[in-house]
C-alpha cells in the first residue's frame, strides 16, 4: 500500500475524507459551536492551530515513538498547543474565548487531531504532515461554517452578527439551541451522501 | 443494477395506474370484513375531529378557518413533493397528511401567526414523517413533532403568553387559557365552560365536550385504540386526586380532565397507530406513562400544559415497550 502524497493528503481531508462529513470525528465540538458564524471560524482557526503544530511536531519525532506511550505523547503535545491557542484566545479576543467555553480546551480530546497524528504525521515527514493538518482542517472549518451558516441565519436572521434577512424575519430560536445542531447536521450530512451517491451514480453510467 | 431500477420506475410511473413499489399487504386471517385501509382509519379520524373543528370554528371563528387552511394547503404541499422526490406517487388519498394537518391546526392557538402554520407543517411532514420514511416508519408523532419545533422557535407568540390577544374582537381570545390563568393568578374557570369550550386556548382543546363526542366515535370504531385514552385518563385523574384531594371547591380533579389539552391529547393525539405501541399491554403503559407526565409537567413545570412534550416523550419509548410486551408465542411457557 504507498503512502498518499503531500498533494493527496491536503485535497483529501477537505472533502473525500472530511473530517465531519465523512470521519464523522469532532462531532461534540462542531455540534456545540456552530450556532453563529463567528465562533465557528474561531473554533476552525483554533483547529487549524493546533493541527498543524501538532502534526509537525509528532512527524518530526517519530523515529523516537515508543508503541505503547505514542497516545500519551499525541495527547501531551496537543494540550501544549491547546493551552497556547486557549490563553492566546483569552489575551486577544476575551468575549469569543468566554463564549465558546471549554470547547478550546476540548480540543485536547478533540478526535480529528489524535487522528492525524496517528495516521499521518507519525508515519509521514514534516511536509506531508504541515499539509495533511492544512486539508484537514480547512475541511473541518467548511463543515463548521456550512452548519453555521444554516443555523444563524434561520436562528436569528444574521450571518457574523450582520442583519441579512429584513427585520420582519421570525426568529427560528430552536436553530441556535442543541436540536437546531442535530437538526441542522442531520440534514446536512444526508444532503452531502445524496449529492456523492447522485456524483457515483454518474460516473457509473 | 440501480440505473435499471430506476428506469423502470420512472416508465411505471407515467403508464402504470399502481405503483408497483407498493405492494399492498395485511396480516392474517384474511377475512372479508369490510377492509380496515389507512384510508378508512384516517376519514374515521377526519370524521371524529368535526365536532372540534366545529367548535373551534364556533368559537374562534375566523382564525380557526384561517389556521386549518393554512395548515391543510402547507403539508399536502409538503407530502406531495416529498413522495416526488422519491419518485413516488403522492399519497395524498390515505388521508393521513390531512389528519396531521388538522391535528396540528387544533393544537395552535388562535393568535398564532400564519408562518408557525406553514413551518409546524413542514417540519410535521418533511421532518416529522418523511425523512423517517413516510407513513408507518415514523418514530414521533409528526404533528406533535412540527408543534414543539415551532413552540420552541417562536416561543413568544406559542407559548402560554401568546394565546392572549387583548386587542381581539372575539372576547374569549383576550382572556389567559384556563391553565395559564390557574397557574399565575389562582383563577379557577368554570366547569361549564371548560365543557363547553367558551375559553381561550389551542383551537381544538377547549371543548371538553367535542373531544369526548369525537374520541368516542374513534373508540367505538375501533380506529382509536380505546386502551390508550382510558389509562392515559385514569392515571392523569390518580394524580389530580393525589393532588388536590376529593375536593369540590377551587381547581378539582374534573377541572383537570376538562381543562388544557388533556382530552384532545387523548383521543386524538396519543393514539395515533403509527407511534404508539401495538400490544393490549404496551398500550396500557403508554397511556398512563403520558397521563402521568402530563399531570407531572403540568404540577410541577413552568409550563402550564404538558401533552405535546409527554406525548413525544413516551412515543420515544414506544419500541422499547412494544418489546417488553411481546405476548409469548403459543405453547410456550
Amino acid at each position: 500500500m504507498s503512502t498518499p502524497s503531500a498533494g493527496q493528503r491536503f485535497i483529501r481531508g477537505i472533502l473525500p475524507e472530511n473530517p465531519v462529513y465523512r470521519q464523522m470525528l469532532g462531532l461534540c465540538a462542531t455540534l456545540a459551536v456552530t450556532n453563529n458564524l463567528k465562533s465557528a471560524v474561531t473554533m476552525g482557526a483554533a483547529v487549524l492551530f493546533v493541527l498543524v503544530c501538532a502534526n509537525l511536531m509528532v512527524s518530526l519525532i517519530r523515529h523516537l515513538l515508543t508503541p505503547h506511550l505514542r497516545i500519551v505523547i499525541f495527547t501531551l503535545t496537543i494540550a501544549t498547543f491547546v493551552t497556547v491557542a486557549d490563553r492566546l484566545l483569552a489575551a486577544f479576543l476575551y468575549p469569543m474565548s468566554k463564549a465558546l467555553g471549554p470547547y478550546i480546551p476540548l480540543i485536547i480530546v478533540n478526535c480529528i487531531i489524535i487522528c492525524r497524528c496517528e495516521v499521518c504525521a507519525a508515519k509521514q515527514g514534516p511536509l506531508t504532515a504541515v499539509a495533511d493538518a492544512l486539508g484537514q482542517s480547512i475541511g473541518f472549518t467548511l463543515a463548521l461554517v456550512s452548519l453555521a451558516a444554516v443555523r444563524e441565519i434561520l436562528g436569528t436572521g444574521m450571518w457574523f452578527g450582520f442583519r441579512v434577512l429584513p427585520a420582519a424575519w421570525p426568529d427560528w430560536v430552536i436553530m441556535v439551541l442543541p436540536p437546531g445542531a442535530f437538526l441542522t447536521f442531520g440534514l446536512l450530512l444526508g444532503l452531502t451522501n445524496w449529492i456523492s451517491a447522485q456524483r457515483a451514480g454518474k460516473e457509473e453510467a | 443494477m440501480t440505473m435499471k431500477a430506476s428506469g423502470m420506475e420512472k416508465t411505471d410511473l407515467k403508464n402504470a395506474s399502481v405503483d408497483p413499489t407498493l405492494t399492498e399487504v395485511a396480516p392474517s386471517p384474511h377475512l372479508v370484513e369490510g377492509g380496515r385501509t389507512t384510508r378508512r382509519m384516517m376519514i374515521d379520524v377526519l370524521v371524529a375531529l368535526a365536532p372540534l373543528v366545529g367548535a373551534a370554528i364556533y368559537f374562534f371563528r375566523w382564525s380557526a378557518v384561517r389556521q386549518m387552511a393554512i395548515c391543510l394547503a402547507a403539508c399536502l404541499t409538503v407530502e406531495a413533493l416529498c413522495a416526488l422526490m422519491r419518485r413516488r406517487r403522492p399519497p395524498l388519498a390515505d388521508g393521513s397528511a390531512a389528519v396531521t394537518a388538522i391535528i396540528l391546526a387544533l393544537s395552535l392557538p388562535a393568535t398564532a401567526p400564519w408562518y408557525a402554520g406553514v413551518i409546524g407543517s413542514m417540519v410535521a411532514i418533511g421532518i416529522g414523517k418523511a425523512l423517517f420514511g413516510g407513513l408507518g416508519m415514523n418514530l414521533f408523532n409528526p404533528a406533535m413533532v412540527g408543534r414543539a419545533f415551532v413552540m420552541i422557535s417562536f416561543a413568544g407568540a406559542l407559548g402560554a403568553a401568546g394565546y392572549q390577544d387583548a386587542g381581539s374582537a372575539i372576547d374569549i381570545m383576550t382572556q389567559a387559557t384556563p391553565l395559564t390563568a390557574f397557574q399565575q393568578s389562582g383563577v379557577v374557570t368554570g366547569l361549564a365552560d371548560l365543557l363547553i369550550g367558551r375559553t381561550n386556548g389551542s383551537l381544538g382543546e377547549t371543548s371538553a365536550l367535542a373531544c369526548l363526542a369525537g374520541g368516542l366515535f374513534l373508540c367505538l370504531r375501533r380506529s382509536a385504540a380505546w386502551r390508550i385514552p382510558a389509562s392515559m385518563l385514569a392515571i392523569a385523574a390518580l394524580f389530580a386526586i393525589l393532588q388536590t384531594g376529593f375536593t369540590a371547591q377551587g381547581w378539582t380533579p374534573a377541572h383537570h380532565l376538562c381543562g388544557g389539552a388533556l382530552l384532545f391529547g387523548a383521543f386524538f393525539i396519543a393514539t395515533d397507530p403509527v407511534s404508539s405501541p401495538l400490544t393490549p399491554q404496551g398500550q396500557m403503559i403508554y397511556g398512563a406513562g403520558i397521563g402521568a407526565l402530563v399531570m407531572i409537567i403540568r404540577i410541577f413545570s413552568g409550563y402550564p400544559e404538558g401533552v405535546m412534550f409527554a406525548v413525544l416523550l413516551m412515543n420515544g419509548l414506544t419500541p422499547l415497550i412494544n418489546r417488553w410486551t411481546i405476548p409469548p408465542p403459543f405453547g410456550e411457557q
